[in-house]
């Protein structure tokens, strides 16, 4: 059982959590997740840790009400549990000092960009952060990402906040305008396609990190299953994070749909 | 003669097993037929993934069985045995009666009896040493069911003993992985004194035992009663923890463990890499039976989906072939077709589970091998490409190669495909052991008889050392890595 020490509310959808775990707030690196339950016939849910606190003890998760399980994470309050929390999983991302880096966030997806865009600064890189929301209320962690960029640029879909467009429009300004080292894009799998397309043209190494489809995150079942390069990997051993430019994402954008009859049904049911 | 062969015999040499071998002369005994085990009929227990096919034998059935056994000299069967149960011992035990008695003498060997005497390979273990087996060309002795009805005597009794243990001796040592071997050696480790706590990343403890053999073939309820005897013997369980992610080597090492055993199992799937392998409807047995067996999506009230087919290929004719074909029609699907390479006799599945399949309505279409899979318009499986395979020479294992037949090929409309060929080691925990010699199929290189890796307080056993065995060869690997780390750490702790 890991307690949930703190619950805000970011947008009218996406709930930020505050979440006892002191060993993994201890050994997680930016890049890792975590899967957690809630309730005992409850979904393992794979999350990316955002944020640690080693002295409280506590680690930060943020998630998107999308389907059945994620509005039964959602419900939870402070002070109520998580059925079980297992982490950190996966590879950790590589940090260096690259240089100058371009962070990319679509929608909930700047959350997980989040530890990676702080790693990237506390190296030592210029970071410029292109947030991009539908509109301004979906616009999360934009002070989060201001204290740990260089430049925040905000897209919105509607121009309620920031400026009127898509995230590769936010990217292509800055590529155009200074040398960029490095792109890290997280956000949904069409955004990351879009963005690994505009950034290859322009040849700017770029890694995503994928969320697909995992049961028990450890390598056992291969749900996770994408190509990469040519060659089948597994996202949560092998990843989950990428080169954008040997991604599949058609494949991976197929896959992504694999149960969605099922959770169409279950958010209709519950 | 070896102490274990001393303590057979002083056994055997026992009043009661004396007088019970003079009682019936071993011309009865052998005239018994060996007894039938009960089975579900197949149309009723296909209705239902959780009610088991084998009945178990009644105690009258038991006994009889029990008493074909000819209490021999030089008792081979215990040869076949991975982890050296005295079974003529407990087979008498049952003889006369004494099933507590007999349930005690299997947990001094074992420390999952009702699991082994479900699915462990009797047929090619102690069953096929027996001296019916091996001089009278008969019917062994049912080792197994005789198994089998001890250990659930003992549970449906209520009367559960714990094995004794010996007074903790202050020294941490930890399992990595809480499937069989993990549980053998926690099992025995506990019972020489030490401070044992199992590691499990999942959120169940069990490992294959719990995500992999569906309940129609051992019950979850069996497994839980069995860990909650090690439990009641002072065994620690840690669930949710992936050694070496959550808390490092060197981080345990500093809360006081002084030796670990790895037994994380081959939790890899292995994939065909043919064209539409990554549809979707294609996915590997290890996933869709952990769905089923661990997430019970199944079940109405569980929140993790199952993909459900109408016409399921299950590619592969191991054992988990077998559990995934059976589940998928116990899902109702309306066709669950087995499509493995070579032919039936070469199929390394048990032959028990083969014919429960066939029972149950599973087809087999042997000599096929899958070349690639098409999608519908909507991008999920539809149809399975099937090479047609001839046998050849025999190969390495013995068995006759497959050939494909050049040109002869089929196509079979399937909604559901479960890749079950095999697995490979999980490198999980080995990628966090810097200097631990691996083999080039990413399996632990051990010592064949102390099962110690080339990191001296790391001991391995199972899967991760195998690469895909059986359960209780798993369990014997878990017994020998706790019979010689406790000489390792005694060594240590003399200095």
């Amino acid at each position: 059982m890991n307690k949930i020490v703190e619950k805000f509310k970011l947008s009218e959808n996406v709930c930020k959590f505050v979440v006892e775990a002191p060993m993994i707030a201890k050994s997680r690196k930016p890049g890792n997740f975590v899967i957690l339950r809630v309730g005992e016939k409850g979904e393992r849910i794979p999350l990316t840790i955002v944020d640690s606190d080693i002295a409280k003890g506590t680690i930060t998760l943020i998630v998107q009400n999308v389907g059945a399980s994620s509005r039964k994470l959602c419900q939870l309050e402070a002070g109520e549990s998580l059925t079980d929390m297992v982490g950190p999983l996966g590879k950790a991302t590589h940090i260096y000092k690259a240089g100058t880096i371009l962070a990319l966030g679509g929608g909930v997806g700047v959350a997980p960009l989040f530890p990676i865009v702080k790693a990237f600064k506390e190296a030592g890189n210029r970071v410029i952060t292109v947030l991009a929301a539908r509109s301004k209320d979906l616009v999360i962690l934009e002070n989060e990402m201001r204290e740990w960029s260089d430049e925040v640029i905000v897209m919105t879909d509607d121009g309620s906040s920031g400026r009127k467009g898509l995230v590769t429009e936010g990217a292509e300004e800055v590529i155009k305008r200074e040398k960029v080292d490095e792109c890290v894009a997280i956000g949904p799998a069409i955004m990351m396609k879009f963005c690994a397309l505009l950034t290859k043209k322009y040849n700017v190494p770029t890694q995503v990190s994928l969320n697909t489809i995992m049961v028990d995150g450890t390598g056992m079942c291969g749900a996770c299953r994408v190509t990469v390069n040519g060659e089948t990997k597994f996202t949560c051993i092998d990843g989950p994070e990428f080169n954008a430019h040997q991604i599949d994402f058609d494949e991976l954008l197929q896959r992504m749909r694999a149960y969605k009859n099922e959770e169409d049904q279950a958010r209709n049911n519950k | 003669m070896t102490e274990y062969t001393e303590m057979l015999n002083r056994e055997r040499n026992a009043e009661w097993r004396v007088a019970l071998r003079n009682s019936v002369p071993n011309k009865e005994r052998i005239a018994i037929e060996r007894v039938k085990m009960t089975e579900v009929e197949p149309h009723e227990r296909i209705k239902s993934q959780t009610c088991e096919v084998n009945c178990g034998l009644t105690a009258e059935q038991a006994q009889r069985e029990a008493s074909r056994c000819m209490d021999c000299v030089t008792p081979t069967c215990v040869e076949g045995c991975p982890v050296s149960i005295n079974i003529p011992k407990f087979v008498k035990q049952i003889e006369v009666g004494k099933f507590l008695d007999a349930a005690a003498t299997l947990k001094e060997f074992s420390a999952l009896p009702a699991v082994c005497g479900r699915v462990c390979p009797q047929e090619k273990q102690c069953e096929i040493k027996c001296f019916y087996s091996q001089k009278m060309k008969k019917e062994p002795v049912a080792i197994g069911y005789l198994e089998r009805f001890a250990a659930d005597y003992e549970r449906l009794s209520g009367k559960i003993q714990i094995p004794k243990v010996e007074a903790r001796n202050g020294i941490k040592v930890a399992a990595i992985g809480s499937g069989p071997s993990a549980l053998s050696f926690a099992g025995d480790m506990i019972k020489f004194g030490y401070e044992v706590t199992v590691f499990e990343a999942l959120h169940e403890i069990g490992g294959v035992l719990k995500y992999g053999i569906p309940e129609f073939r051992l019950p979850n309820s069996v497994v839980d009663v069995e860990l909650e005897n090690l439990k009641e013997m002072g065994v620690n369980f840690e669930k949710n923890f992936v050694v070496g992610r959550t808390a490092s080597f060197d981080d345990l090492k500093e809360l006081g463990y002084q030796a670990f055993f790895v037994g994380s199992g081959a939790g890899l799937p292995n994939f065909m890499n043919i064209p539409g392998e990554n549809l979707n409807g294609v996915m590997s047995s290890n996933e869709y039976l952990t769905r089923v067996n661990l997430m019970y999506a199944n079940q109405s009230d569980s929140d993790t989906p199952v993909m459900l087919g109408k016409r399921v290929a299950v590619i592969g004719g191991g054992n988990t072939a077998m559990d995934a074909v059976r589940t998928s029609k116990r899902l109702g699907a309306e066709r669950s077709i087995i499509i493995y390479r070579r032919s039936l006799d070469e199929m390394p599945a048990r032959l028990e589970e083969i014919k429960h399949a066939q029972e149950e309505g599973i087809e087999f279409m042997n000599l096929a091998n899958p070349v690639e899979y098409l999608a519908d318009a909507g991008g999920r499986v539809a149809k399975v490409r099937l090479q047609r395979m001839e046998l050849g020479e025999p190969d390495a294992s013995g068995r006759r190669r497959p050939v494909a037949i050049e040109g002869d090929i089929v196509e079979i409309e399937v909604d559901l495909v479960i890749v079950a060929i095999g697995v490979s080691p999980n490198p999980l925990i080995p990628a966090c052991l810097a200097g631990l010699k691996m083999s080039r199929y990413g399996t632990i290189e051990v010592n064949e008889e102390t099962m110690q890796s080339s990191i001296p307080e790391i001991f391995a056993g199972g899967d991760i050392v195998r690469g895909g065995a059986t359960v209780i060869l798993a369990m014997g690997d878990g017994r020998r890595a706790a019979a010689s780390m406790h000489r390792y750490l005694q060594e240590k702790h003399k200095k």
